[in-house]
């Protein structure tokens, strides 16, 4: 059991006391799900009874009662992925995995669930795995992408990128461009969004050079703030199911011209971004 | 004290009053299926839906939930009100028609059919056997899980709750599952299951005088003789 002692008191000391929501991400990021005994320690240290604890971890579907596969595929069955033909996507997945939505291979290699929304309609269908976009998936290359999994994204990862290139980027829901010429920074032109952040409502450009993080807002952000963002022309809230993998904020998913997805971390001064361009990754 | 106007008639009552109270105190009837006193309000089943407000502006909210208001005008059986009480009715008619409750409230307001897909749950979700659980017997055996079309009411893992008191308040106070036997001799009860589980009252020392809501039962008839 002492392993388990350190998963709520000694991870998050000062969480004790907040509410069941924090405490059972916390078990969860850590187990990969909810592993019983540990639904039984919340309900003891937040002294609430087991039932209220099971309600919650079984509401919300970010939780899971069962283990979870190492990588989880996430199909998008939104509006508009759906008349795009996300449900024949998610049938072919659950075809080729053998298991249905909600469920783990039993290899626990990988698990499937499907969502409303990934953020990012205009490329729909859209499939999201471990994190990384693939639009517009073809039923015919599902099969392809599953094996490249497979054989393990990460080892396709270019480890350190250092060239610097623009993109060119437009919404992930509208598809409107993003790009602003009136305005450059480092010699590109701009990437102009609306941001939100403490009561603040403002325009804030982005250089458009792949590794720049170079940023003008209106308003000063403090460091540390995580910012929404908008696009300036649908007004759409640009967030999609994605947390950064260095700090965990969510992340903010653009089409880039040409194909691909690129993400970057809400957080002010945090560096964590992910692009993907049509299957090929760079981290 | 505040002021309102419930079907007209001018009233005074206690500031946090519901509109249900005041209403049932002046004898007007409102039907309810999740509401009892004891219990907190849950606004639920939206049986006791009642219009508030002036004619073009009005609204239907639920009165077992809503605290009365100064100069708040309340109708409790307006022809809005009955179509949409009516229309509950059969949605729950056609959810669990077997429910002996359900169907003396739909004969109240003459309803002979519904025009739903018929379904034979045995739960309307009205919640009062979690709150009887925990609110009268301090318990907290039972609770919601899941969501949406998968919602249910039930114990953690689906595993007999080790804080259940088996007081049957959760039976006694179910509209629609019924579940409650009320034959006192095993011979006559409907499965003879009764006859057969250990009933703790029975077995179990220290839970020979609790509170219980399963009269009559077995175990009663036993330990007399
Ligand atoms: S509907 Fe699929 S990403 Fe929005
Ligand atoms: S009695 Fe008011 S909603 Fe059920």
């Amino acid at each position: 059991m002492n392993h388990q002692e350190t998963s709520i008191s000694r991870a998050e000391p000062d969480r004790v006391k907040t509410g069941v929501i924090q405490l059972l991400e916390a078990i969860q990021a850590k187990h990969g799900y909810l592993p019983k005994e540990e639904l039984y320690r919340v309900a003891r240290e937040t002294n609430k009874p087991l039932v209220d604890i099971y309600g919650v971890a079984t509401f919300y579907r970010a939780f899971s009662l069962v283990p979870r596969g190492r990588h989880l595929i996430s199909v998008c069955l939104g509006t508009a992925c759906h008349v795009r033909g996300g449900p024949t996507v998610a049938k072919e997945v659950e075809k080729i995995l053998g298991i249905k939505a909600g469920q783990t291979t039993e290899d626990r290699e990988f698990s499937l669930e499907t969502v409303n929304c990934l953020g990012a309609c205009a490329l729909g269908p859209v499939m999201v795995i471990d994190g990384h976009y693939y639009p517009k998936v073809q039923i015919a290359r599902v099969g392809e992408i599953i094996e490249a999994v497979k054989l393990g994204q990460k080892e396709r990862l270019v480890e350190t990128d250092q060239r610097l290139f623009p993109l060119e980027v437009s919404c992930s829901r509208c598809n409107h461009s993003l790009m602003d010429s009136r305005h450059a920074i480092d010699g590109h032109p701009v990437i102009r969004v609306t941001v939100a952040f403490d009561n603040k409502h403002g325009r804030m450009v982005l250089s458009s050079v792949y590794g720049s993080y170079k940023v003008e807002s209106e308003h000063p952000i403090p460091e540390d703030t995580v910012v929404n963002f908008f696009c300036p022309h649908c007004h759409a809230e640009m967030i999609g199911g994605a947390k950064c993998g260095e700090c965990g904020a969510s992340m903010v998913p653009m089409i880039v011209r040409g194909g691909g997805i690129v993400q970057i971390c809400s957080r002010k001064g945090c560096k964590g971004h992910m692009l993907d361009l049509g299957g090929v990754v760079i981290d | 004290m505040i002021t309102l106007h419930i079907n007209g008639l001018k009233v005074q009552v206690e500031e946090g009053t519901t509109v249900l109270e005041a209403a049932r105190f002046l004898g007007f009837p409102i039907p309810t299926l999740c509401h009892m006193e004891g219990l907190s309000p849950y606004g639920a089943c939206r049986l006791c839906v009642v219009e508030i407000g002036q004619e073009p502006n009005s609204r239907l909210v639920s009165s077992c939930t809503f605290p009365v208001e100064e100069g708040l005008h309340v109708r409790t059986a307006s022809r809005r009100v009955m179509r949409a009480r009516k229309m509950i009715l059969e949605l729950l008619l056609a959810s669990c028609p077997q429910s002996k409750v359900i169907q003396d409230l739909a004969s109240e307001f003459h309803i002979t059919q519904q025009r739903f897909r018929q379904e034979y749950e045995d739960c309307i979700m009205c919640g009062l056997c979690v709150r009887m659980c925990k609110e009268q017997m301090m318990s907290g055996a039972i609770g919601f899980r899941g969501r949406g079309q998968k919602r249910s009411i039930g114990t953690p893992f689906d595993i007999t709750s080790d804080v259940c008191r088996q007081c049957g308040g959760c039976i006694y106070v179910c509209p629609a599952c019924m579940l409650r036997c009320t034959y006192t001799e095993p011979e006559k009860a409907i499965c003879g299951g009764c006859a057969n589980i250990s009933i703790p009252c029975y077995v179990k020392d220290q839970f020979k005088d609790m509170m219980c809501y399963m009269d009559p039962c077995v175990a009663c008839e036993i330990k007399k003789d």
